[in-house]
Order: C-alpha cells, then structure tokens, then sequence
C-alpha cells in the first residue's frame, strides 16, 4: 500500500516544472530525459547534454544522502523483467521521440498536440501493464 | 560554459523534484498506475505542478516582455501525430509499467548502486542504441 503524498509530489513537480522552464528560457534545450541521453548515445556529446546528466547525478547524491527511503529500487522484480523492461523503455522513447519529461512535462506545457498524444499513449499502456500484471501474477509489488 | 552551468543546475533541481516528489519510488510510481487496484494518485500531483509552474512562467516572463515570440525549439524528428509516435510511446508505456521507471528517475536511480536499477539503466542504454544503429 502507497502513502497518498500529495503536497510533497506537487512541491518536487514545481521543481521540475522550474528545472524545464529555467532551461527553455535560458537555452532553449528541451528538458527530456530520453532526448538528452539518446542523443549522446547517438554521438551528439555536447556539454551542456553531459552538464544536464551530471546534475542528474548529483541531485541524486543529495536525495540519497537526505533520505535513503525516498530513493531506492523498491519492487521485487526478476533479471529478465528488468532487461525486457529497460529494452522497452530504452528504444520506446527513441521511437517515440521522448518520455515523460520531453513529452509529458515540455511537450505539453508548450502545448504540443503531437505530446499530448504520446503521453496518453504511454500512460494507458503503462496502466494496462500493471493491471495485467495483476491479473496474471496477482501482485504488482 | 554559461549554458553549461545553467543545464547542471537544472539537472540538479530535476532530480531533487523527482526525490522530493516519490518518482524515485518505483513501487510508488506502480501505485499511480495501479488504477484497478491499490490506487495511490499522489504522481498526479507531480505533473500538475510541473506543468502548471511551466505554464505560468512562460505567461508571466512573456508578459514581462523578457520572452519574445517563440523560444527556439529543438527540430521534431518527425513531423504530426504518426504511427512512430504512438507505436514508441505505447512500447515505452509497457516498460514503464513493469519497472516503475521512466528514464529520469533511472539515470538519478544510479546513485543507489543497486543491481535492479543497474540492469535496468544498461538495457534502457542497450535499447536506444539499437534503435540509432537500426537507423544509421
């Protein structure tokens, strides 16, 4: 059972919605995840792609060392989940041409109709998944 | 180096939001989707605020006149609403269900060093470098 956070999940969107604000404003780079590390895996190593990466970093630094609870693998899943899962994940968002963040925080914030889409793509099949997950193995945890 | 000192702050202040806001939680994140069963809607939250704050800065720095016309947008890799978009999406959606995890809070996952989120990252790596390769 999850504990209902909503003042605390609202609070750590602001800082999102300032991170992708900040970072449109300033340098016109889109804040997506997928697209920041896609495309320095693709050979597009720019600096401020691998500065953005790094702050990712140690902002989990400082998470980790304020509260370990709030930042840890927290389901039971099996090795072959886990890579059929990252694989999904990995060429999904490539395909797709972004995340949650890319298309689900800036794309729609600016309105995009193309975003729009996507996230109500990537969220049904997400719930779909986990209530299929339940009905085949019983738990989700 | 302007620009770069500007990403890394950002970068930071993303992965505090997501720490803050339990999207480092995959069992949380599977909770939000979880609507047929132990509901908890709280990651609701975090897009909402997300995009409202967005929204509202980019009214209010227009407003100000310190934001002309359109900012610069990174080129769409392809055009309109077509069968890449929504076939990727729905691919990601499924991993994202599994898992708990969508990039962001992978890559800030890291820092626990612990082997599901390992794995995890290193077929998330393995998967977009197909794709680019498959692409050329």
């Amino acid at each position: 059972m999850s504990e209902f956070t909503p003042m605390a999940s609202l609070l750590g969107g602001v800082l999102i919605g300032l991170s992708t604000v900040i970072l449109r404003v300033f340098t016109g780079k889109t804040a997506g995840i997928s697209g920041i590390v896609g495309a320095t895996l693709r050979g597009a190593v720019e600096r401020w792609r691998l500065a953005f990466i790094g702050g990712m970093v140690v902002g989990g630094l400082v998470v980790l060392a304020s509260s370990s609870a709030a930042i840890a693998f927290s389901l039971d899943r099996s090795w072959p989940t886990l890579v059929v899962a990252g694989l999904l994940i990995g060429y999904g968002t490539q395909l797709g041409g972004g995340c949650t963040s890319g298309h689900g925080v800036c794309g729609i914030s600016r309105g995009s109709g193309r975003s729009l889409v996507a996230t109500c793509v990537f969220m049904a099949t997400a719930m779909l998944t986990v209530a299929a997950m339940r009905l085949l193995g019983g738990g989700v945890a | 180096m302007r620009r770069s000192l500007i990403a890394f702050a950002c970068g930071l202040l993303f992965a505090l939001g997501l720490g803050l806001s339990g999207m480092t939680l995959p069992s949380k994140v599977v909770a939000f989707l979880d609507v047929f069963g132990d509901w908890d809607p709280s990651l609701a939250f975090v897009m909402a605020g997300a995009i409202g704050v967005h929204v509202a800065a980019m009214r209010l720095l227009r407003g100000m006149g310190l934001v002309r016309g359109v900012q610069p947008q990174p080129p769409a890799t392809t055009a309109g609403i077509d069968r890449s978009l929504v076939v990727g999406a729905a691919v990601f959606g499924v991993g994202w269900g599994l898992v708990g995890y969508c990039p962001g809070p992978a890559v800030v996952g890291l820092v626990t060093l612990e082997a599901p989120v390992l794995i995890v990252v290193a077929a998330i790596v393995v998967g977009m470098v197909v794709f680019h390769r498959r692409r050329g």
